[in-house]
């Protein structure tokens, strides 16, 4: 297959769109996933926590 | 500042500034027929000053080993003068360039004075100095709070705050001069351009070193946002600036890219600088300092995290829409449209979880200027981000771009989003870093509020008017078909909008001004909060074994 | 313990390896093809450098910061064609390092300035806008014509523009200086070489009217009346605009 700037603009218009998908459901299943929950909870509740301002180690 | 370095750190200090001198000394011999001769004295003075300074401070006894049980916020305390500095001067310098478009004689038959000169050093001015000073001074104190870990010395966080203003000085007196590489956000020359990259490796091993040290596997997400703004902005500062300079001693510097190729890889990085610059960064800020202000955790962190990678992932695309109807292959035009188009839906993500996390809290809102501020700006996010898409549509663009309403567009998102989330946090971290029960004035907070707003509403609305009157004139046909106004009808129609503007501008300066004064009065009073606010008891976790 | 602290730093570079896959994927898409259209893009027989000259005054451009205001740039738009001329192509920014195209028309666009207006128009236009257009907005330039253009290291950049692809031969580069004073003085003897090196159908005058010194004025105009006038192809093509 030559390698010409056709090739490269398919392969471009192409490989963006699969790209695309496979990273939206991969997000999507992470942000999704239900083990997360625990753990995204305590992030948000613990960013504005507050009762000590130091270092914990 | 000296004190709180080990004497290790003042060594190591003392042998980099010492080397920053030299080098100074060599651009300043080696450059002295050229402009880089004048970079090379700033250099050296800069450098030689603070080389000084070590020196005195150097025998002083080793800080105190009770430091390291405390957050390090010194650089973040000078980061905010700094910030606050910057933005005076750079939106004074604002008020100026605009005034120029209605005053055209303000220049002085001064080359330095002249529109095109201080126009970068406007831009540069707010976007580098007061923006990127807030990010860095911001993105230390979240930091270290998110991961309840101290910075991992005392050294790298005033080498990137330091070595940072030295690249924003370097831009400025750069353009005074008339050094510049002509690309639009990324005007300084190539030695400027190098050493940047020095601080912001420094900068990001910052990150890792004290992401390292946390105790919590799970990152939290205002961390993900400044990681995304070092970590691109880097990307994009490398490709777009590479160039062959035309001698070692001299300033001037050729880009490796002609044409069409420039064009796009220079709105590539002219986009995305916008993106994770003063979008991803001041997310950042946004995720920690407004849920912490109203005491109410993120609406959603599930979404913040899908946001999150769609900004990043999407944005890269959006540059293309700059170039519109140009000699640019048309693919790639739709290819950035489209993506423009999609991207409204991170955004809008990011902005609606900001205000839904308001929600419950509005009485805060009300009485609270500081959340206001936020409030505001998220609106602005989002009103701008739709703008933006729009905008970003062929036929739309056909009409927008050249003109104003791109300027007009540009400042909603500068002054609304921007400088409104930057002096929200900033007001809100002065006090909690600095010990005190609250800020100066309150009623000062409020009265910048209201000046911020109607100054970038006015300034807006007039350049809305400006831009879709100018753009429609040069597009209107008469009976005969032939073109109804001459460049320079518009050039005329436009006055009245570029006086409003200047005045928009200045209501926003003054606002800064408040801000400034306000802050600095903070930081002098001298009534410490009371002690129990700030526990003293020993941290809660148990200490971590040794070896760990 | 080991494991657990494993996790946290895998955690973190996890992220910065997955905002790097990311992010530069759009921008390796759709910027990589573009360095590919060397085939696809017009070759034009009749495309030149620019001269020593309009080097030095493109430089002025730049460093004055004329794009903030100028775009060079005319869309395949009919009120762009009509008013400024045949729309850009591709092929006549080749040599620019860097591109001007421009963002903003503070004032108009320029890509076809080139022999529209005389050399007296400009200088006296660039020293005070306002005594030729009196409702103008631009800057007065008028120290262009107090300074004098430095053309001694010359030769220097048009070797560092070959570096970047630019075809000057050696023999432009060792000439440039010389080549640079003869295009303002057409009556010295360096002014043949000019047109032997760049065509005959360079401008080789004297641009601000003043044969005592070479001013940055000359080397402005210079560039200013090249604007456009590479190639003749965006004129004699037979282009269709699209609205």
């Amino acid at each position: 297959m030559p390698f010409d700037h056709d090739t490269v603009v398919a392969f471009s218009k192409s490989f963006g769109l699969f790209y695309l998908i496979a990273m939206s459901i991969g997000v999507l299943v992470y942000a999704c996933w239900p083990s997360n929950r625990d753990t995204f909870q305590r992030a948000a509740d613990e960013a504005i926590e507050d009762s000590e301002d130091r270092p914990w180690n | 500042m000296i004190a709180q370095l080990t004497r290790d750190e003042r060594a190591l200090a003392i042998v980099i500034t010492g080397a920053l001198a030299t080098i100074g000394l060599a651009m300043a011999a080696g450059g002295r027929n050229d402009l880089m001769g004048s970079h090379g004295w700033i250099v050296l003075l800069l450098a030689g000053a603070v080389l000084i300074a070590l020196m005195r401070g150097y025998d002083g006894p080793d800080p105190d080993p009770e430091r390291l049980s405390r957050y390090y916020d010194d650089p973040t305390k000078v980061g905010v003068f700094l910030t606050l500095t910057w933005g005076v001067v750079g939106m004074a310098f604002g008020v100026w360039v605009a005034a120029l478009l209605a005053w055209p004689d303000l220049t002085f038959d001064a080359g330095w004075a002249s529109f095109g000169r201080i126009r970068p050093a406007h831009t540069s001015g707010v976007i580098f100095g007061f923006g990127g000073n807030a990010l860095i001074a911001t993105s230390f104190h979240v930091l270290q709070r998110t991961t309840r870990a101290r910075l991992p010395d005392q050294l790298s966080p005033w080498f990137v705050l330091l070595g940072y203003n030295l690249f924003c000085v370097l831009a400025a007196t750069g353009y005074f001069m008339g050094m510049t590489q002509s690309r639009e956000y990324a005007e300084p020359e190539w030695y400027a351009d190098i050493w940047l990259v020095i601080v912001w490796v420094v900068y990001f091993a910052i990150y890792l070193r004290t992401l390292a040290r946390r105790t919590e596997p799970h990152i939290y997400v205002a961390n993900w946002y400044y990681m995304a703004f070092i970590l691109v902005v880097a990307i994009l500062h490398i490709v777009n600036n590479l160039a062959v300079p035309v001698s070692l001693f001299g300033a001037k510097s050729y880009s490796l890219f002609s044409g069409v190729q420039d064009a796009m890889t220079q709105w590539w990085y002219g986009h995305n600088a916008v993106a994770f610059f003063l979008t991803a960064g001041f997310l950042g800020m946004m995720y920690y300092y407004l849920p912490k202000r109203a005491g109410r955790p993120i609406f959603s962190y599930r979404l913040s995290i899908i946001s999150f990678w769609g900004i990043t992932f999407m944005y890269m695309w959006a540059g293309s829409h700059h170039l519109h109807y140009t000699a640019l292959p048309h693919w790639v035009q739709t290819l950035g449209m489209a993506f423009s188009v999609v991207l409204l839906v991170p955004s809008w993500a990011s902005a609606a979880n900001a205000l839904l996390t308001l929600n419950g809290a509005w009485h805060k809102v009300r009485d609270d200027a500081v959340l206001r501020f936020m409030m505001l700006a998220a609106i602005f996010y989002g009103l701008t981000t739709f703008e933006g898409s729009f905008m970003a549509i062929r036929p739309v663009n056909a009409l927008s771009h050249y003109t104003d309403w791109t300027v007009g567009h540009v400042h909603a998102g500068a002054l609304g989003w921007v400088a409104m989330i930057t002096f929200g946090s900033l007001y809100a971290l002065v006090p909690w870093i600095w010990k005190r029960p609250g800020l100066y004035s309150r009623r000062l907070v409020e009265v910048h509020f209201w000046l911020a707003l109607s100054g970038t509403i006015v300034y807006v609305f007039a350049m809305w008017n400006s831009g879709i009157i100018q753009g429609l004139m040069w597009r209107t046909y008469n009976e005969s078909g032939t073109l109804t106004y001459s460049f320079i009808d518009s050039l005329v129609a436009m006055h009245p909008y570029y006086i409003a503007r200047t005045l928009g501008g200045t209501l926003f300066l003054l606002g800064a001004l408040c801000a400034a004064y306000n802050i600095f009065m903070t930081v002098r009073m001298r009534v410490p909060a009371p002690d129990d606010a700030i526990s003293d008891a020993p941290a809660s976790r148990p200490q971590l074994q040794a070896g760990e | 313990m080991l494991g657990w602290h494993r996790k946290i730093e895998r955690n973190a570079i996890g992220l910065v390896l997955g905002i790097i896959g990311v992010a530069s994927i759009g921008g390796i898409v759709e910027i990589a093809p573009l360095f590919t259209i060397g085939a696809t893009v017009e070759t034009v027989s009749d495309m030149r450098v620019y001269t020593p000259l309009e080097v030095a005054g493109r430089n002025i451009y730049m460093r004055e910061g004329c794009y903030a205001c100028h775009s060079q740039m005319i869309r395949t738009l009919r009120d762009e064609v009509e008013r400024y001329g045949p729309y850009s192509l591709a092929v006549e920014s080749q040599y620019d390092h860097p591109h001007l195209w421009g963002s903003k028309r503070t004032g108009p666009d320029l890509a076809r300035l080139g022999n529209k207006y005389s050399d007296t128009w400009h200088v006296t236009h660039l020293y005070n806008p306002r005594d030729v257009v009196p409702e103008s907005k631009m800057p007065a330039y008028r120290w262009l014509l107090r300074d004098t253009a430095r053309i001694d290291d010359l030769g220097a950049h048009l070797a560092a523009l070959r570096a970047v692809g630019v075809p000057y031969t050696d023999e432009m580069i060792a000439n440039a200086s010389a080549d640079a004073f003869g295009q303002a003085n057409p009556d010295s003897s360096e002014a043949g070489g000019v047109s032997e090196r760049y065509g005959a159908g360079t401008n080789v005058r004297l641009f601000d009217g003043d044969a005592e010194r070479l001013t940055e004025m000359d080397a402005l105009v210079a560039y200013l009346q090249i604007l456009g006038g590479l190639t003749d192809v965006a004129r004699t093509a037979d282009l269709a605009q699209e609205d």
